[in-house]
């Protein structure tokens, strides 16, 4: 198991890192990214309700990417930052499940065709990439405004193909090799393959599910199980919005997942 | 100040991430150190592997007279499996197939459970065994990520027979996915003897498409909050318990049935054609707190064990007694008994007399109007002999499998009907002399005397909820089958007859 000697390593790493980044990205200032879409301001209203939460959030305008990250790109990364390689990476920060599918550190290989989205990567990792370009994760409830629309409304739930695609995508297993990215149509704002491709990380996944009140010390309640998960939900009928919140709170930053990859995104 | 404040942030969160983290990994080490995985379990207990079973199998009864430290493994897995003929069904499943495998403990055993969710998974998923004593019946110890494997234990303090399902949000999803099972709790002396034990279990699929569609089927959740099921079936499939899956017994034996319904919606009101439960466990519990009871009621998310005692061969069927359900959703199964005839008990058919009601149909005027049709139909098919496209022996083997799922409970496997109740098809008059009326009944359902054979049948046929393809098929089977010869139908044969008798 992890000693606390490596927590306190990591903590001092990952702080470091941050401020690195953040002082890189201070002197590189705010310019684009190309393949980023501005997202306007927008709305989200948490999946579950409770006395001490508001029942919306109000989301700032932000940037984020076009489509899930691809192996290539994630290949770039790890070839430029030695220490993300499979063999190098430090076990706190990925399971063993890390880049599984590739077929060497530095090789794809036929289970990770380029332009498919990365997939087996830990949160650390996640974040780390995002670092590297300048970026961030999205919050959840940035991802989950960027979701909202549909292929042809600004509510996808009054797009009924859109609703019947994401459906579709909820029903069937995760397939040996991901396909690539953008070969779905782009939701109403230009973003690709949300809720159609892989699930994605989130800055905040370890907050998806409302804690507090008398119910606040029961892992039964945050991790909607039963009836529990039912009692002040917002809108039972949107399952799609219940199987994502108890993916994300299935999730410990160290996992690597095969159906799990994750896209970057910048403040304005 | 804008960026240095965002800078404060990024430090915060990765601060709150990072001490989440090690928070749980200290709190793991420390489990780790003063209770290891199954620590609450005596050391000194004799370790075996549950024996799992697939439905309609029950694992043997247990011999043992104390308690164990038993070893149970079931692997999570979302697989593509038939729900009907040509239908199937994206199944969340334990063990890959539905209902979930058959556990089965001893009253005071302690459980060392392992669930693995399978990598290909696309969800997390857990398990809630109504056995459990705890938060969740397990639930809140077994949620467990794609590609990850949890471990729980608990000791069964409570014996019968209890339902588990997966209880991950959206859990009415997950259950009516397929995501269900068995485990009985056998109490300390074990249950009384009997000769043959079965598994049944009953539940509702939520299908995009309506009752016989054809092709790989998605799950509709306004039919799901509606309770309006397409399907309502045993054992995960429309025949599972028919045709060569039939349970069988022989006369002389007493059979007990471990019953459950995974729901998630209907209660079910179960019935065994033609046997009376000599025992129920009502509600899955430990005495048997009825006796000779003809339907029994097994609530959503709960259970049954019944047994009765096997005197008269014959064919018996399993139904939910909300009949619709039975033969119009797939809710049939049967059980088939062989040995010895008992006249005493049973006689068979000792009286056939001619008994004249009403005049014969084809006497009257619109029995006139069907034939001047019926030659016009002759004439069309005989013109144009390849309507559909469609071979006669590909419709006949369609039409087996569509009477087999909706009407030999009535007409019988071999087509003979019962006598003075459901009319034969085979050799049938009224059948074979008529193609619209044959449709038409189909079609829009058969109420009042009919004359078949020269016999009199005064009973009521409910219309059948087909597509004009399904419609033809099948009557194309039954016009073919049991020493019936004719044409096969066509789906332009279908249509005129609907559209002449739709209200629209």
């Amino acid at each position: 198991m992890y000693s606390k000697r490596h927590y306190i390593a990591g903590l001092f790493f990952v702080c470091g890192l941050a401020l690195a980044t953040a002082m890189q990205s201070r002197a590189q200032g705010d310019r684009p990214k190309p393949d980023f879409v501005e997202v306007p301001a927008g709305t989200y209203w948490p999946l579950l309700k409770n006395t001490n939460e508001p029942s919306e959030v109000a989301v700032e305008p932000f940037r984020l990417q076009a489509a899930p990250v691809t192996n290539a790109q994630f290949l770039e990364f790890v070839r430029t930052h030695p220490k993300w390689r499979r063999s190098k990476v430090t076990r706190l920060f990925a399971d063993n499940n890390y880049l599984q599918h590739w077929k060497d550190d530095l090789e794809l290989g036929p289970k990770a065709p380029p332009n498919a989205p990365v997939v087996n990567v830990s949160w650390f990792a996640a974040r780390a990439y995002a670092a590297a370009q300048h970026a961030r994760l999205p919050t959840i409830a940035e991802w989950e405004r960027a979701a909202q629309p549909g292929f042809t409304e600004v509510d996808g739930r009054r797009d009924v193909v859109w609703t019947r695609a994401v459906e579709a995508w909820l029903a069937v297993p995760t397939p040996e090799i991901e396909p690539n990215v953008k070969q779905t149509r782009a939701n109403f704002l230009g973003l690709y393959d949300l809720n159609l491709l892989v699930w994605e990380w989130v800055e905040d996944f370890n907050t998806s599910m409302v804690t507090g009140d008398s119910r606040g010390d029961s892992t039964l309640d945050r991790n909607l199980f039963c009836g529990a998960g039912a009692a002040g939900a917002r809108d039972p009928s949107d399952y799609a919005a219940f199987l994502r919140g108890a993916m994300r709170s299935s999730l410990r930053a160290d996992y690597c997942l095969p159906n799990l990859g994750f896209r970057c995104a910048d403040s304005l | 100040m804008k960026k240095f404040s965002r800078l404060l942030a990024a430090a915060a969160l990765i601060a709150v991430a990072l001490s989440s983290q090690a928070a749980r990994a200290a709190a793991e080490s420390e489990t780790t150190a003063s209770s290891p995985p199954g620590s609450g379990i005596p050391a000194n207990l004799p370790i075996e592997h549950a024996v799992l079973t697939q439905a309609p199998n029950v694992p043997p009864p247990i011999t043992r007279k104390t308690p164990a430290h038993v070893i149970v493994t079931i692997e999570v897995k979302e697989v593509t499996r038939r729900l009907a003929d040509n239908v199937d069904y994206w199944f969340w499943t334990f063990g890959g197939d539905v209902p979930g495998n058959f556990i089965r403990v001893r009253e005071g055993d302690y459980i060392e459970f392992h669930l693995n969710n399978h990598p290909s998974s696309k969800l997390p998923h857990n398990i809630d065994l109504h056995a459990v004593t705890g938060p969740g019946g397990g639930a809140t110890s077994s949620f467990t990520a794609p590609g990850h494997g949890s471990q729980f234990s608990f000791q069964a303090i409570n014996p019968g027979l209890f339902l588990y399902h997966c209880a991950t949000a959206p859990v009415p999803m997950h259950v009516a996915n397929g995501m269900y099972g068995l485990i009985l709790v056998e109490p300390k002396d074990g249950m009384p003897h009997v000769d043959r034990e079965y598994y049944v279990m009953q539940s509702e699929v939520y299908t995009t498409g309506r009752y016989g569609e054809t092709g790989l089927q998605g799950f509709d959740q306004t039919k799901a909050v509606d309770e309006n099921p397409p399907y309502v079936i045993f054992n995960g499939s429309v025949g599972a318990l028919t045709g060569d899956k039939t349970l069988s017994a022989k006369v002389g034996e007493t059979v007990r049935l471990y019953l459950g319904n995974a729901g998630p919606n209907l209660v079910s009101s179960f019935h065994l054609i033609g046997e009376i439960f000599d025992n129920v466990y009502v509600e899955g519990g430990t005495s048997a707190v009825q006796h000779n009871v003809q339907t029994t009621l097994i609530p959503a998310g709960g259970t049954s064990v019944v047994d009765f005692h096997l005197d008269v061969p014959g064919t018996y069927i399993l139904a939910d007694h909300s009949l619709f359900r039975a033969f119009n959703k797939g809710a049939l199964g049967m059980l088939k008994v062989t040995g010895p005839e008992n006249h005493g008990i049973y006689s068979g058919k000792e009286v056939d007399a001619v008994y004249l009601g009403a005049a014969a149909p084809e006497a009257t005027a619109a029995g006139r109007r069907e034939a001047t049709l019926q030659a016009q139909i002759d004439a069309e098919m005989k013109s144009n002999p390849k309507i559909a496209g469609l071979t006669k022996e590909a419709q006949i083997s369609r039409g087996k499998q569509i009477f087999m799922s909706s009407c030999f409970a009535c007409h019988q496997p071999d087509g003979m009907g019962l006598p003075g109740v459901f009319p034969p098809l085979a050799k049938s008059d009224f059948l074979m002399a008529n193609r619209e009326r044959a449709i038409r009944v189909l079609w829009k359902g058969l109420s009042g005397p009919v004359t078949v054979n020269g016999k009199e049948y005064n009973s009521s046929m409910p219309p059948q909820e087909l597509t004009e393809q399904q419609a033809a098929d099948v009557l194309t089977f039954v016009t073919n089958s049991f020493g019936n010869s004719a044409e096969p139908f066509t789906v332009d044969e279908i249509r005129k007859v609907h559209q002449d008798t739709s209200p629209h």
